[in-house]
């Protein structure tokens, strides 16, 4: 039986709001009750468990209470009701280096900070070298932390993190810390983590990294949580969320939900494809009104890889009211055998507000007989010069 | 994509393991417990407090030492060779008050503004806050235990022995002066968050408290008979500091009345107060100050609810 390591139980976590605050004995003592404050409710009555080896996406937009409660459940703040049980160790990279002592050398800090997530020296001793070598700065560890790039710091914070081995991982929007080979690095590093059975609550606003690594997806949208379960299912809900809360740069257009993606289908009713043959969708969407945006049209790997996103490439598509059919060519399919989902979607034209958004609305079927493997057929060819 | 297979990487179950509740309001039992856990996180942070404290000075940790011996000086110089007050190895007698006050001074002093201080880490790393107070009172232990390896020094130098009767009561005294400080740091690094101005208001605070514990001045030559006819020797210690450092004198001075070596009349310097009335009123202070340490940590547990958000 898996146990759960993290239980969530009814956590409301509420903020005063200061207008005026009121924080010298001074201003206290002048204005004993004045300077108004207001509750703001930052999570509201959320549950949910996440079990042994689960990676869960928490998904949300800017103030939708994501990392109120990421900071809730890591221990930074602690619920106004409602309680959340912890089972194992717990590291958390909420701001990579934050524990970390400018005027001490990257040793010190290490055991310092290793210390800080909870592990005991012995526990930082045994994996020392790792994180040095995770970190790759070998010839700066002793060097204070003061005259380390800004790459080099994160680095060896995130290199601490994962290296002690928490039983869970906490990440908030920080794998958009080093070059890309580094990023490479951490997300390989995150999926063994997964082969360990740990869990690993990942809070972010990218649906792309949710896809690639969580097996399952909760939504929050104003401290409520609106979604919770499979990823394909909770990518929905955000998105249609992403709708129905219009932010305040796009009120005066239409309603979104007028613009519906009914369906997706091919001439030959098949989405089976040879590797290198051309395929031809015909995607159906409805519109209450005459819309004029942008289309997409995403194609994953069943790993949830992005392998391609294109759209109508400045060309507007414009809806009629009514039925519409939108054609999408694709000649020379360049996909190798495989099976990958395909997403479409109706954007503003300026592509920052989804109309409307299909999740998985086909899969497409690749057979390849040549030699290759991968994601995609490459013209490559190799002999001696 | 390829993954070492070792097999000490695979994870072992957790259902076993212990599990730990956030819910609005920690009990002070778990407080206590997780208190306890993170004392290796407590010696990192004093180790690295000392550290930065002097890092990149010449003289490094001997300032722990220089800074007391400055002010051992001006007052040795002030008190017995400007103002004459007599006192036969006034040096000894300032110094094993002073020892005990320093101790407090530098705990509280640094553990007032703390909690603001590191407010980066606050916000953002998850370990049991009153570990940042407690770290500040125990760099001040390790200050305190050099400056103890210098009075013993200035013991030999002097010949003076202390009294062997009294040294079986310092532990309890020492712990008692960690309670204390430990109590007054916690509460007011928490109080600090809510009130910036505590941070100044502590600095002159700190010298009224000074001058009201008997570390300068002998308590029985200066204050025991003006405090009597006005009944207020209880209100003088209601100051814990006030006992505290007159145990600490009581022993390493030893003398309770001397000659002065001004015009060889008799001063009385310390309270005739048998070893063993030093020993219960210790014990009985101890047990105060645990109470007192553990609602200070009940108190900081009411307040960090919000740091967060005030920080």
């Amino acid at each position: 039986m898996r146990a759960t390591v993290v239980d969530v139980a009814d956590v409301t976590k509420s903020f005063k709001i200061h207008y005026e605050r009121h924080q010298s004995l001074k201003e206290r003592l002048l204005h004993p009750r004045t300077g108004h404050s207001e509750e703001f409710v930052a999570l509201k009555d959320i549950s949910f468990k996440v079990e042994e080896g689960e990676t869960v996406g928490i998904l949300g937009h800017n103030g939708s209470g994501k990392s109120t409660l990421l900071k809730c459940i890591c221990g930074v703040l602690q619920p106004t009701s409602g309680e959340i049980r912890l089972r194992g160790s717990l590291a958390a990279l909420l701001e990579l280096g934050a524990g970390f002592q400018l005027e001490l050398s990257g040793r010190d800090n290490v055991y310092l900070y290793g210390t800080m997530l909870g592990f005991s020296k012995k526990r930082v001793d045994q994996i020392f070298d790792d994180i040095v070598a995770f970190s790759e700065i070998e010839n700066f560890i002793d060097t204070p932390v003061k005259f380390y790039s800004s790459g080099m710091y994160v680095r060896l914070a995130f290199a601490v993190a994962v290296n002690v081995n928490p039983d869970i991982l906490v990440i908030d929007e920080v794998l958009a810390v080093g070059d890309e080979r580094f990023q490479a690095k951490c997300i390989d590093r995150i999926r063994r983590f997964q082969q360990e059975g740990r869990a690993i609550l990942l809070v972010t606003h990218s649906a792309d990294q949710v896809r690639a690594l969580a097996s399952r997806a909760i939504v929050l949208e104003s401290g409520n949580m609106i979604a919770n379960g499979p990823v394909a299912e909770s990518l929905r809900i955000f998105r249609e969320h992403l709708l129905g809360d219009t932010p305040s740069n796009v009120v005066n257009e239409s309603h979104a939900s007028d613009v519906h993606i009914d369906s997706i289908t091919t001439p030959t009713g098949s989405f089976d494809v040879q590797s290198g043959a051309s395929v031809h969708f015909d995607v159906h969407v409805t519109s209450a009104t005459a819309y004029s945006g942008n289309f997409v049209l995403e194609i994953f790997s069943r790993a949830g890889v992005l392998v391609s996103r294109s759209d109508a490439q400045g060309a507007p598509i414009n809806l009629r009211p009514g039925h519409n059919t939108i054609g999408i060519d694709l000649p020379n399919v360049p996909l190798l055998d495989g099976v990958f989902d395909i997403n479409v979607g109706v954007l503003d034209p300026r592509g920052s507000n989804v109309k409307a958004w299909s999740e998985k609305v086909a899969t497409l079927q690749v057979t390849y007989g040549g030699r290759q493997s991968g994601l995609v057929e490459l013209d490559a060819s190799i002999r001696q010069a | 994509m390829e993954y070492p297979s070792s097999s000490e990487a695979v994870h072992e179950g957790l259902a076993n393991a212990p599990v730990r509740v956030m819910s609005a309001r920690v009990k002070l039992g778990p407080r206590l417990v997780n208190l306890w856990n993170r004392r290796e996180l407590l010696r990192n942070l004093v180790i690295s407090d000392i550290r930065i404290k002097y890092k990149g000075s010449a003289l490094g940790l001997l300032w722990s030492m220089l800074n007391p011996a400055f002010t051992l000086g001006i007052y040795y110089l002030v008190f017995s060779v400007v103002l004459k007050n007599g006192y036969p190895n006034y040096v000894i007698f300032l110094f094993s008050g002073l020892v005990l006050w320093n101790m407090f001074q530098n705990a509280v002093f640094a553990a007032t503004g703390v909690i603001v201080d590191r407010a980066g880490l606050v916000k953002k790393v998850s370990f049991p806050r009153e570990i940042l107070p407690l770290a500040s009172v125990g760099s001040a232990v390790i200050y305190f235990l050099i400056q103890i390896c210098v009075l013993v020094i200035f013991l030999f130098v002097f010949h003076h022995a202390p009294e062997w009767n009294m040294i079986e009561i310092l532990p309890i005294t020492f712990a008692n002066v960690y309670l204390f400080a430990a109590t007054v740091s916690v509460v007011m690094a928490a109080f600090t968050v809510y009130m910036r101005d505590l941070k100044h208001l502590m600095e002159v605070l700190l010298q009224l408290w000074f001058w009201m514990s008997p570390v300068v001045y002998s308590y029985s030559n200066s204050l025991a008979t003006q405090l009597g006819t006005h009944h207020i020797k209880l209100l003088y210690f209601m100051n814990p500091m006030a006992l505290l450092v007159l145990t600490f004198q009581r022993t390493f001075y030893v003398a309770t009345s001397v000659k002065s070596t001004i015009d060889g009349h008799v001063i009385h310097m310390l309270p005739t107060w048998a070893p063993s009335s030093f020993l219960y009123l210790n014990l009985a202070m101890l047990a105060i100050m645990i109470v007192l340490f553990l609602v200070a940590l009940t108190i900081f547990g009411r307040l960090e609810g919000n740091f967060e958000s005030e920080l």
